[in-house]
């Protein structure tokens, strides 16, 4: 079970958390005029990287903030989490 | 009590406590302290069960975990434990167990043909017999496999004991008790840290138990006893003893089962029988110590074969005798100490040792003792059924290849060493890559990756002196990095006896025109002659090696077989150890009851039950309850004898008829608050929003960004900034966390916040056409006239004193109104309702007349909105608005949502108008058409009609807007029925909507 730190709340269990899928993903704006493939891309297309990946994180059993955390996902290292409007590096 | 193999004067056994127990239907004694295995060895059992795959007879190999025959079954309280290991549990009186893998007894096994067919069971056996042909599978096959197979049956029944997890936190987590367990413990606590010992055993002390050793002056026993006590009497030490670390996971969350009542007669009262602790450690220490290794002849499976160190902790920690001709087969020094401690027990052990002419402290000391040594000798092969009579033993040449001189020589017992093997598991789970050690011809744990260290024997320390110096050091450093302390404390000086190097000999040739099975995985009945087959047929990586031959599979894990198989496969192939490298170790390092993995979330804890504040008048009131989400719902009122149809008949009946009151408390309720909440719903929801007035409510749906419905409502405008959200009772949490995400992630510059009330207010739908006259009474300083209070209006009004809120909104379809009073005047209302209603002949209903009432009127639910449906399907395209953009819009243009023949939702009524339509029946042109007939869609829901008393259903089919009036069937192969039917709209009563806005 990972160990997550909130930005928040300080360090929970897993078991606190739900996951939210890619961070990198940005919503096209609304009343954008955008091809049928940008918009497939933005609702189905997700890398799936070996190594560091920058992904949401809701704390939903906690203080119900949605964070980005930059996780290895084949070692589960987590490098760094960040608050949702925070700029992440 | 005759215990023919008790030892009077040594042991930690209590005496003064005798013990009465049963196996197979016998009754022993033993005394308390005492494992099934010491108790039985006492007595002089040693037949326990039958091998897994030929049936061979089993007798006790090890003394702990690393056990791999003597599993049994035990029965308690009616309770069934399958798989429980003799070595380990402990007696109580009146405790039950019997022999697993044998029929009809364990004396007589009839699946023993197995032996003598045995060149039908070669590697690969199940891969390879119980192929073909198919059909032979179920009828023949399987039966035979799973009579003949097996440890153990587990119980079908309930299991009543209760089980607990704890979550903990510390700096210092040690797994296991023994010398460096104890002193790295002790370092760390002193300095300071918050440490956690666990002992898998009952007693502390691991080695020490059973080691001739002297640490600062005091044996290994006071030495290990004294430091305990002190730990025990530390604020900031846990130490548990019948605690396992069984596995080591992400982040140092490693996880522990406790055993508390296992060794009880009965569980104590307020104790659960296990704890699974879940621990966050700062760091481990692994100190979980070494497992000896066997030596591999000819039948060494035969009962009373096993390991050295198990006869020596026999006679040390439970006074037990093994046999009383002993055999020491070894090819280190360890199997000297058993022998001498066999000698203090005046019995006289003969030694066999592989080594030609070693020479150290322990070896004099049994010679001095007059121990009879014969070096260079080796067991050919144990003789003997049911329990080793003799030996077949011989001299072997220097090059290890020829056997000179095979003798056969009486003993009743062969105690093996082929020196340690680390147990290094949980540093292997933690992700610690091993390194082959030539020097102890075994892994150690490499580089820390986790928060790990190992310490003691399991890194391959095999001295005292350097486990207590290395034990004493890495206890103080690492409680020194978290704690920053500087207390340290003096190490002990040691006193033991030097031993002299192993001999990597361990696997007997056999000798010219003998075929003896020689066994590497006892458990698994896999022999060398397995791994060979395995080899010629082209398994090379260890990892197939296993799954094909079952090496080290099953509930030992191949503690003690593991190290040989590699052994092997690296001298047939010619390789070193390493290259061939070892399989993984997954948790748990040993069994886990299932019960402690599931804790206290079972039946009705298996998730939270939310009961609304008029849960008890529901009680009061004959109300049958259904789960509803996380929430108990009443499914109908029961009068009298009335059916589940009677009763809700009646119930939707009079809600069209009179009036009725339905708990909708479970409605999801959601406060969104700010300036910028118009144009958040507005971007949430499908259709427009700006411009709702103050005091109106508006029904909206949201769409996933993929153009899925994910939850309709109604949402009320409280005041400028201020509105009232309404969720289906099952996504509400989802919604929230939709709504978070956008607010947070997507739109952080909408000034918006959102709030879960569902818990704040309590809900009365009141519903039929005399809800109006009811409300009347019920608000009499209100106007609720339909000018003053029309369909999707809301006021505040005063209810008896107390403040309520009313929307005047339908799920019925009826003219109908839902009022909100804070939760705790929930039961205020809902009897003030019920007792003002009486004159309009007010009844209250439950979800079932609820779905009947909706599905009849075509309001789509959870069962149309599924998760595969856009707005069109569910014929919700009018609220879809051409004009703005909000989430999921582009989704809707994709081309198979739009394409002409897009499904809809229909209304199905059978021709007959009396064959109920099941759920879940497929809509078809023709039911005679070859398989897999083309299905035009699927029924979402049905009902009794109450407007028109016939089944009436929902559906949800291709073209669905052309094929009114058409004959269609519906199908069900589940429940084998063939409808015809015919599809009409959806809106089966009052299409216009007159009723609601009456
Ligand atoms: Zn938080």
């Amino acid at each position: 079970m990972l160990y997550i730190f909130c930005p928040h709340c300080g360090s929970r269990s897993q078991n606190e958390f739900a996951y939210g899928g890619d961070a990198t993903v940005k919503r096209p704006e609304l009343n954008k005029e955008i091809s049928d493939q940008e918009w497939d891309n933005f609702v189905y297309l997700r890398k799936s990287p070996r190594g560091k990946h920058l992904e949401l994180w809701h704390h939903i059993s906690g203080c119900r903030q949605w964070i980005k955390v930059e996780r290895d996902t084949s070692t589960h290292e987590i490098f760094k989490t960040y608050k949702a409007d925070e700029l992440t590096e | 009590m005759s215990q023919d193999f008790r030892l009077d004067n040594i042991g930690m056994v209590n005496r003064n406590k005798k013990i009465s127990f049963t196996f197979n239907g016998k009754k022993y004694f033993g005394y308390e302290g005492d494992t099934i295995a010491s108790a039985l060895i006492a007595n002089g059992v040693h037949l326990v069960g039958r091998s897994f795959k030929y049936h061979r007879p089993r007798g006790f190999f090890g003394v702990g975990v690393d056990e791999p025959y003597a599993i049994l079954q035990l029965e308690r309280n009616n309770e069934r434990d399958p798989n429980i290991r003799a070595t380990e549990q402990e007696i109580f009186e009146g405790l039950e167990v019997k022999s697993v893998n044998c029929w009809p007894s364990v004396n007589f096994d009839i699946g023993a043909i197995n032996n003598f067919l045995k060149m039908f069971f070669p590697a690969g056996f199940y891969y390879k017999t119980f192929m073909w042909p198919p059909s032979f599978w179920y009828k023949i096959y399987e039966p035979f496999i799973r009579m003949a197979a097996g440890f153990g049956e587990a119980s079908i029944k309930h299991d009543k004991e209760r089980y607990e997890h704890k979550y903990e936190y510390c700096d210092l987590l040690i797994t296991g008790s023994g010398p460096s367990g104890l002193a790295s413990a002790y370092a760390a606590a002193k300095n300071g840290a918050r440490v956690i010992l666990a002992e898998d055993k009952p007693r502390y002390g691991g080695s020490l138990l059973t080691s001739d050793v002297n640490i600062g002056n005091q044996t290994g026993v006071e030495w290990s006893e004294k430091i305990i006590t002190e730990l025990k009497s530390m604020s900031n030490v846990i130490v548990k003893n019948r605690s396992q670390v069984f596995g080591y996971y992400d982040h140092n969350m490693l996880v522990m089962s406790e055993r508390i009542g296992d060794h009880l007669p009965k569980t104590q009262k307020y104790l659960p029988k296990q704890r699974l602790w879940y621990i966050r450690a700062k760091e481990v220490l692994i100190s979980s110590g070494s497992i000896e290794r066997p030596l591999v002849f000819g039948n060494n499976d035969t009962p009373g074969v096993m390991l050295s160190s198990a006869a020596k902790e026999y006679m040390k920690v439970y006074g037990v005798l093994v046999g009383k001709k002993p055999l020491i087969f070894t090819n280190n020094d360890s199997g000297y100490e058993t022998a001498i401690e066999f000698k203090k027990n005046g019995v006289n052990p003969l030694i066999l040792d592989t080594r030609k002419e070693p020479s150290s402290d322990i070896i004099s000391e049994a010679k001095n003792l007059g121990i009879e040594i014969k070096f260079s000798h080796v067991v050919v092969a144990a003789k003997g059924y049911k329990k080793v009579k003799s030996a077949d033993i011989a001299k072997i040449s220097d090059n290890k290849k020829d056997l000179l001189n095979i003798e056969n020589i009486e003993c009743d017992c062969i105690c093996v060493s082929g020196f340690w093997t680390p147990s290094i598991h949980l540093a292997s789970q933690s992700g610690n890559k091993s390194e082959f050690n030539e020097k102890i011809d075994a892994f150690i744990p490499k580089k820390s990756k986790q928060k790990e260290n190992t310490i003691g024997s399991a890194n391959g320390k095999f001295t005292l002196e350097e486990t207590i110096n290395e034990a004493f050091n890495k206890g103080y450093e690492v409680s020194n990095n978290i704690t920053e302390n500087n207390n340290k404390v003096s190490i002990p000086t040691v006193v033991e006896k030097k031993s002299t190097e192993h001999d990597k000999f361990w696997c007997v040739p056999l000798p010219k025109g003998k075929s003896y099975k020689r066994f590497l995985d006892f458990q698994n009945d896999v022999a060398v002659t397995d791994i060979e087959l395995a080899l010629r047929e082209g398994f090379r990586s260890i990892e197939h090696v296993k799954r094909y031959t079952t090496l080290g599979m099953a509930t030992d894990q191949g503690k003690t077989s593991n190290l040989n198989g590699l052994q092997l496969v690296s001298d047939i192939e010619n390789k070193v150890v390493p290259q061939v490298g070892h399989t993984t170790f997954r948790p748990p390092y040993t069994p886990v009851s299932i019960g402690a993995i599931v804790g206290r979330e079972v039946g009705k804890h298996s998730k939270p039950t939310r009961k609304s504040p008029m849960h008890d008048w529901h009680e009061k009131n004959n109300a049958v309850f259904v789960d509803a989400g996380v929430w108990l719902r009443p499914r109908y009122y029961k009068q009298g004898n009335e059916t589940l149809f009677e009763a809700s008949k009646r119930e939707a009946k009079n809600v069209r008829k009179n009036v009725g009151v339905c708990d909708v408390t479970t409605l999801g309720k959601i406060d969104v608050k700010g300036p910028d909440a118009a144009e958040f719903l507005n971007r949430v929801y499908t259709n427009a929003w700006l411009k709702l007035p103050v005091g109106k409510a508006r029904y909206g749906v949201m769409l996933r960004e993929d153009g899925i419905v994910m939850d309709d409502g109604t949402t009320t405008r409280i005041s400028e900034n201020h509105y009232h959200m309404t969720t289906t009772t099952a996504q509400a949490a989802n919604v929230l966390s939709h709504l978070e995400y956008y607010l947070q992630l997507v739109w952080p510059e909408l000034n918006v916040n959102v709030v879960s009330t569902t818990e704040q207010w309590a809900g009365a739908a009141i519903a039929g056409p005399n809800s109006r006259a009811l409300l009347m009474k019920l608000f009499p300083n209100t106007d609720v006239s339909n000018e003053a209070l029309p369909f999707m209006g809301y006021k505040e009004a005063d209810l008896f004193g107390i403040p309520a809120k009313i929307y005047r909104i339908s799920f019925s379809g009826e003219l109908a109104y839902e009022v909100n009073v804070e939760s705790d005047y929930g039961n205020f209302m809902w009897e003030k309702i019920i007792e003002v209603g009486k004159e309009f002949q007010i009844q209250p209903y439950g979800t079932e007349a609820l779905s009947t009432l909706r599905i009849e009127m075509g309001h789509v639910a959870g069962s149309e909105l599924d998760g595969r449906t856009i707005p069109h399907d569910a014929s919700l395209e009018g609220l879809v608005s051409k004009k703005k953009d909000f989430i999921g819009k582009r989704s809707l243009g994709r081309s198979a949502f739009i394409k002409p023949d897009r499904e809809k939702i229909v209304g199905v009524v059978p021709l007959d108008k009396t064959t109920s339509i099941p759920e879940g029946s497929y809509i078809v042109k023709d039911p005679k058409a070859k398989l897999p007939n083309p299905k035009l869609g699927h029924v979402s829901a049905s009902c009794w009609s109450v407007e028109y008393d016939n089944p009436f259903s929902l559906a949800i089919i291709k073209d669905g807007k052309n094929m009114i009036g058409q004959k269609l069937f519906a199908m069900s192969p589940l429940k084998n029925k063939t409808i015809p039917v015919e599809i009409v709209s959806s809106h089966y009563v009052d299409p216009e909507g007159k009723r609601v806005r009456a």
